[in-house]
Parts: structure tokens; C-alpha cells; sequence
């Protein structure tokens, strides 16, 4: 095999290894979303952050408009500090609300961003303060097992019954 | 220091481990431009001759000496330095097999040299007419016989015009034509590039005809006896004869020490 | 059971001397690298027996193990109504774990045994001696080119056996049983991350490229210049880099994937 023929073919072979990462970098990962020019930063308190984990989304209106940069607990009001990176060029009302949500019923966790109605915007740095927190579970089956129990206690207050609220257990 | 002396072995002893001594105090001179034959049975320490002279192994004690120069075994730029002065052709050849025979003896002209493509061309192509193999020179390794193999190695050995070549068992087991090819081989090269060769061998009849001077080394690492080769024809030593003439017992017996035969079969007296 | 100690002992600092036999000689190789860079042509050639030569057997596994990761993970994941993310399932198994181990393994099989048998009938046919006693050092002509050949080549072909894997799980997962397509990537490129899950398996399969190449050279240099000798340094040569791969891999994962 000639000198000039070995070169070619490993040329060939290194140019391949770049095609698959490009390809994976491209399709099949997130790189689309790499490059895009530096955002600003917004804060926002949550008393329960739930599932959300560091570069999670951001969403309004169901579309990405940023990712989470940083989780830390609050020393102070022990809440849970989240830092959000936003696009630039994307302004939100002073007023919007930060939601946890989860993306479909056993997903990952990202940020809705409600756009509210003021006339200013977020400047950088600024935090929002209309903040919902993350659904717990738990709580939420306490909540339906405690409205469960009441209900059942208001509809046989009336019946002479006595039996019929401990059966609810 | 004699100018006349290429190579001078003085007093060494050489062992690889602590409990086997290759060779013991040996001493012997190789004058320059002459072609000089070590001999001696198997496991004499011909090869480790060799070996020491080109440095592969630090001498225990006593001193090789390459050209004036002690040779020092642990210097590396030393080494190098004296390896491109010597050439060696392996009992084997130790050719590359992946290189094709003109590649094989381009070789040490493309790492030691800066020449050109063609001049390196018109080299190697010398090279291999003197030992009769320039038309086999786009032939790969796996496609040339022992004989032909030998050529070659001995063309690359001379590649860089060394001023010594040394041929580790450069006739065995070669055919009787081949054999004749490579004595009259070495010693033409001999003649016309002027340079020394030492040839280690066993073959004590074609190394005759071509030797000026011959050791012979006997088994214990020492030096047997020395001379010209009528002198060793002539010798009266009983070693020497027997090694010579190719006596089967002699000093060098031929049973392996072992008790009595009657004793071994389990008979009587 | 003194005699057992003693043995044990002595097999002990026999080990600890292979250990670090093996310390030296990959400082070595180190110490050689510029030498070899500076015939280029050399490390090509090498990439070239090492990386192409490999190329069927990597392709050719990376599309099966594409095939079947699709179908097993389909299986378990349709279970949970969550057959969508299919496609994550099988890029991340490929780019994080499968691509850089499998290729590592498949490349001990394959380049490792040839290149220990190379070095090793090299060594026996005198031919390294040979070099050494024409002034030219053995290591920076023949071992390090092969080193760095295997290095250059391993991560590539780790890149390749992931991506035909990714295409042939697309095959097997909206071509055969019928996912959507545009699910299929979309999903993988909200999950896979190019850093964390990409950039780790490159190190990983560099590290095990490092890894394969020197027990196989190693190995190689080190065998009896006989033909049982050879055998057994290529037996060896597949089991220790398997066996480092693996143990390697499992820090490397720990190392890297620890936090979710």
C-alpha cells in the first residue's frame, strides 16, 4: 500500500470520527441549544423546589427561554434560592409568576414562566416574587385523604350512624 | 596502543547472573582491515563476544575496547555513537518483515542519513549488487529463502559503510553453493571496503579458507588457543585437534558425565 | 504454613516487580512521544493498521448492539407508556457506557492480540535487537508510533460504534415498530447532554485507548521469543486489558456520572 494511499484512507477514518460526533452533537444531543449568546440572570424563592434540578428549562408558554443555573438554600428565609439564566433580548413584566411544574405526570421538572401584565420589565439581577412551589406528592395525597375524611364526616353528620367515620380509615 | 588493533578484549570476565560465568579473563586483539574467526563449540561465549563489543552488556571486569575508545556499556550516546561505526549480520538475519527487501537495506540510510530519495535509490541498489540480489529488491521478506536472506542482511549490515562487520554464524545451515557465496562474500567485502570482520562461527573449513587470524574458544570461556589458520592446522594441542578435525571424543568428551553403564542396567561387576 | 507465607510473599514481590517493570516501561513510551511525533508518517501508518483495520468489526457490533439495545429497551419501557423516549434510552447507554466499553473490549480482541503478536515475533526474530545495534531505538521507531496510533484510533471508533448504534436503533424503533420519528431525536436532544454524557464517553474510550495499546505493547515486549510464548502474551494481552477497562470504567462512571 503506497504512502499516499495509507494517508487518504486515514484521513478518511479521522474525517468519519468527526462526521459521528458532529452528528451526535447535532441530532442527537443538545448542542442546538449551546451556542446562544450569553443571557441575564433572574432570581426566584421557592419554599419547596421539589424535583428541579440545575440546568433544567425554563419555559413560558411551553417554549425554552432559559435554563436554571444554580439551587441553593436561602441562610436566611430557608427557602430555596433558584438562579434562572434567560435569553437575551427576552423581557418579562416585573409581575410574571415562576412556577415548578413537571413536564408530563412522571417527568422532569422545569420553571413556567407566566407573563403578568406591569408596564416595566425584569432588569437583570431582579427576582421575582410571584412564586409557586413544586406539588409534592405526599402532601398532595394528605390533602386528598384529610378532604376525603372530611367529606365523609359532613355527609353523615345528619345519619345517627356514629360507625361511619371510623370505617373511613 | 597499537593503531594496528581494532578491537582489544582485556581480561574480561562476563557472566549474565551471579552463578554462570560466560566468559573468564579472556583477552584477544583484532587487527584492522583483516578478517578474524572466533570459533568454538556451542555455549562458548561466541555470540556474547560479539554482544560485549557492541555494548549490549556492561563487562563484569576487565575492559573492551572499540578504537582506542573503552567501550561503556551505560553511555547511550556513546553507544549509538560506536553502533553506527559497526555493522552486524545476525544468525537470522533479523530482516523487518514488513519491509520489502529494498526497505530493509534503505533502512539505516533513511534514519541516519538526510540523503535524497534518489540517491538512497542508487546506494541500496550498489548495496545489493555486491551481494548478487539487486533484481530481487521489490520482493517482500516471507519470498526470499535462508540463503537469500542472509544477503540481504549482510547488504543492510554494509549499508552505512561500516568499518566493522560482524557475522554471528554466517554459514549454518546454509547449502554448500550458498556457503561458498558467503565466505567469498565476506571476504571481498573485506578486501574492498578495507574494513575488519570478525566472524563467529563453527564451521572451522570454509572459516579457513577465508581467515587471516582465528581464536578458538573452549567451553568455560576461555581462550583455547590462537593463530593463523596453518598454525592451527599445525597446532598439537589435543583440543585444538579435536576441534579441527572434528573428533567425536577428545577433551570435549562425548558421554555426559553419568555413573557406569553396568551400574545403570542393574547388572553385576 | 511457613512455607505457604514465604510463597505467598515471594509471589507478592514478584508482583510488585512486574508492577513497576511495567511503571518503567510506560514512562518510557512517555518520555519517546516527541521523538515519534517527528516522523508523522509513522504514527499515520499506524492509525491506519490500528483504526481502519478495526473499522468492519466496530461498525458491524455497533449496529447489532443498536438493533438489540432498541428492541430489550423497548420492551421494558412500554410497560410504562414511555416507548417516546426509546431513543434517549438507547443514546444514552450507547455514549455514556457501551460506546467507549464495548469498542475497548472488541478493540483488545482485535488490535490488542495483533499488535502483541507483532512486537512479539518482532523480539523473537531478533529484529528489535537488530535496530538497537544499528544505533536506532526501538521504542521511539516501532512502540510508540503503535502507542499513539491506538490512542488517536480508540476514540473514534468508540464515536462510531455510538452513532451506528443511535442509527440502528432509528431503524429498529421508527422503521420496525413505528415510534415518531421527530419524537425519536427530539427527545434525545433535550436529554443528552453534549458535556456531561458526550464529552465523558470521549475521555472514557481515550482513557481505555491508552489502556488497551500499552498492555498490548507491553505484553508484547515483554514475552518469551517462543511460539507458547507469543500465545501467551496475546492471552493475556485481551484478559489484563479487559479486566483494567472494565475496573477503569467503573471509577471513571463514578467519577463523572455521581450527581444526577
Amino acid at each position: 500500500m503506497s504512502k499516499r494511499g495509507i494517508e487518504t484512507l486515514v484521513g478518511l477514518f479521522v474525517l468519519l470520527g468527526i462526521l459521528a460526533l458532529v452528528f451526535i452533537a447535532l441530532k442527537a444531543a443538545n448542542l442546538a441549544s449551546f451556542g446562544q449568546r450569553d443571557g441575564y440572570m433572574l432570581q426566584a424563592r421557592f419554599d419547596n423546589i421539589g424535583g428541579l434540578k440545575v440546568r433544567a428549562p425554563v419555559r413560558s408558554a411551553g417554549v425554552v427561554v432559559g435554563r436554571v443555573k444554580s439551587i441553593k438554600l436561602d441562610p436566611k428565609t430557608f427557602q430555596g434560592l433558584v438562579t434562572m439564566e434567560i435569553e437575551q433580548g427576552l423581557q418579562f413584566p416585573r409581575d410574571s409568576s415562576a412556577k415548578i411544574l413537571t413536564s408530563g405526570l412522571l417527568g422532569d421538572q422545569y420553571i413556567g414562566l407566566e407573563a403578568g401584565g406591569d408596564d416595566k420589565n425584569f432588569a437583570p439581577g431582579d427576582t421575582v416574587t410571584q412564586t409557586q412551589s413544586a406539588v409534592v406528592l405526599e402532601n398532595l395525597i394528605g390533602q386528598f385523604l384529610f378532604n376525603k375524611a372530611a367529606d365523609a364526616g359532613a355527609a353523615n353528620a345528619p345519619s345517627p350512624a356514629p360507625a361511619a367515620p371510623a370505617s373511613k380509615k | 596502543m597499537n593503531s594496528d588493533t581494532l578491537i582489544d578484549i582485556d581480561h574480561v570476565t562476563f557472566g549474565y547472573d551471579a552463578s554462570r560465568t560466560i566468559l573468564n579473563d579472556v583477552s584477544l586483539t583484532f587487527k584492522r582491515g583483516k578478517v578474524t574467526a572466533i570459533l568454538g563449540g556451542s555455549g562458548c561465549g561466541k555470540t556474547t563476544l560479539l554482544r560485549l563489543i557492541a555494548g549490549v552488556h556492561p563487562v563484569n571486569s576487565g575492559r573492551v575496547v572499540f578504537d582506542g575508545e573503552t567501550v561503556d556499556a551505560a553511555n547511550r550516546d556513546q553507544l549509538y555513537r560506536l553502533r553506527r561505526r559497526l555493522g552486524m549480520l545476525f544468525q537470522f538475519g533479523a530482516l523487518f518483515t514488513d519491509l520489502t527487501v529494498f526497505e530493509n537495506v534503505a533502512f539505516p540510510l533513511r534514519e541516519h542519513t538526510s540523503l535524497s530519495d534518489t540517491m538512497i535509490r542508487d546506494i541500496v541498489l550498489m548495496k545489493l549488487n555486491a551481494v548478487g540480489l539487486r533484481g530481487a529488491a521489490q520482493l517482500r521478506i516471507s519470498e526470499v529463502s535462508g540463503g537469500m536472506a542472509r544477503r540481504i542482511a549482510l547488504a543492510r549490515a554494509i549499508a552505512l559503510d561500516p568499518e566493522l562487520i560482524m557475522y554471528d554464524e554466517p554459514f549454518a545451515g546454509l547449502d554448500p553453493i550458498s556457503m561458498g557465496v558467503a565466505a567469498n562474500l565476506i571476504r571481498k567485502l573485506n578486501d574492498a571496503t578495507g574494513s575488519t570482520s570478525l566472524i563467529v562461527s563453527h564451521d572451522v573449513q570454509e572459516c579457513f579458507t577465508i581467515a587471516d587470524y582465528a581464536y578458538l574458544m573452549s567451553s568455560g570461556g576461555r581462550v583455547a588457543a590462537h593463530g593463523t589458520p596453518d598454525e592451527l592446522r599445525d597446532s598439537a594441542d589435543p583440543e585444538v585437534r579435536q576441534f579441527i578435525r572434528g573428533e567425536p571424543d577428545g577433551p570435549v568428551r562425548f558421554h555426559y558425565p553419568a555413573r557406569a553403564l553396568a551400574e545403570d542396567l542393574g547388572m553385576p561387576g | 504454613m511457613t512455607a505457604m507465607l514465604q510463597a505467598l510473599g515471594a509471589r507478592t514481590l514478584r508482583w510488585l516487580l512486574s508492577l513497576g517493570h511495567a511503571a518503567t516501561f510506560f514512562v518510557d513510551l512517555l518520555r519517546n512521544v516527541p521523538t515519534a511525533l517527528r516522523r508523522f508518517a509513522l504514527v499515520v501508518a499506524q492509525v491506519h493498521a490500528i483504526g481502519n483495520r478495526s473499522l468492519v468489526i466496530i461498525v458491524a457490533s455497533g449496529l447489532a448492539v443498536g438493533f438489540v439495545l432498541a428492541l430489550q429497551m423497548y420492551y421494558a419501557l412500554v410497560k410504562y407508556g414511555a416507548a417516546e423516549s426509546l431513543g434517549l434510552v438507547v443514546n444514552l447507554s450507547l455514549v455514556r457506557e457501551l460506546g467507549p466499553v464495548v469498542t475497548a473490549l472488541l478493540f483488545a480482541g482485535r488490535a490488542g492480540t495483533s499488535l502483541t503478536a507483532e512486537i512479539g515475533l518482532m523480539k523473537a526474530g531478533e529484529q528489535l535487537a537488530a535496530m538497537e545495534l544499528m544505533a536506532i531505538d526501538p521504542r521511539a521507531r516501532v512502540l510508540v508510533p503503535r502507542f499513539l496510533g491506538g490512542i488517536v484510533a480508540m476514540p473514534i471508533l468508540a464515536l462510531l460504534f455510538s452513532t451506528v448504534g443511535i442509527l440502528g436503533a432509528y431503524v429498529v424503533a421508527v422503521l420496525l415498530i413505528g415510534i415518531d420519528a421527530g419524537n425519536f431525536w427530539s427527545i434525545q436532544q433535550s436529554g443528552v447532554d453534549i458535556w456531561r454524557d458526550v464529552g465523558n464517553g470521549i475521555v472514557k474510550s481515550s482513557v481505555f485507548g491508552v489502556i488497551c495499546t500499552f498492555v498490548a505493547l507491553y505484553q508484547g515486549y515483554e514475552t518469551q521469543a517462543t511460539p507458547e510464548g507469543v500465545a501467551y502474551a496475546t492471552t493475556r494481552t485481551v484478559v489484563v486489558s479487559s479486566l483494567a477497562v472494565l475496573g477503569m470504567d467503573f471509577i471513571l462512571t463514578a467519577l463523572m456520572f455521581s450527581t444526577p
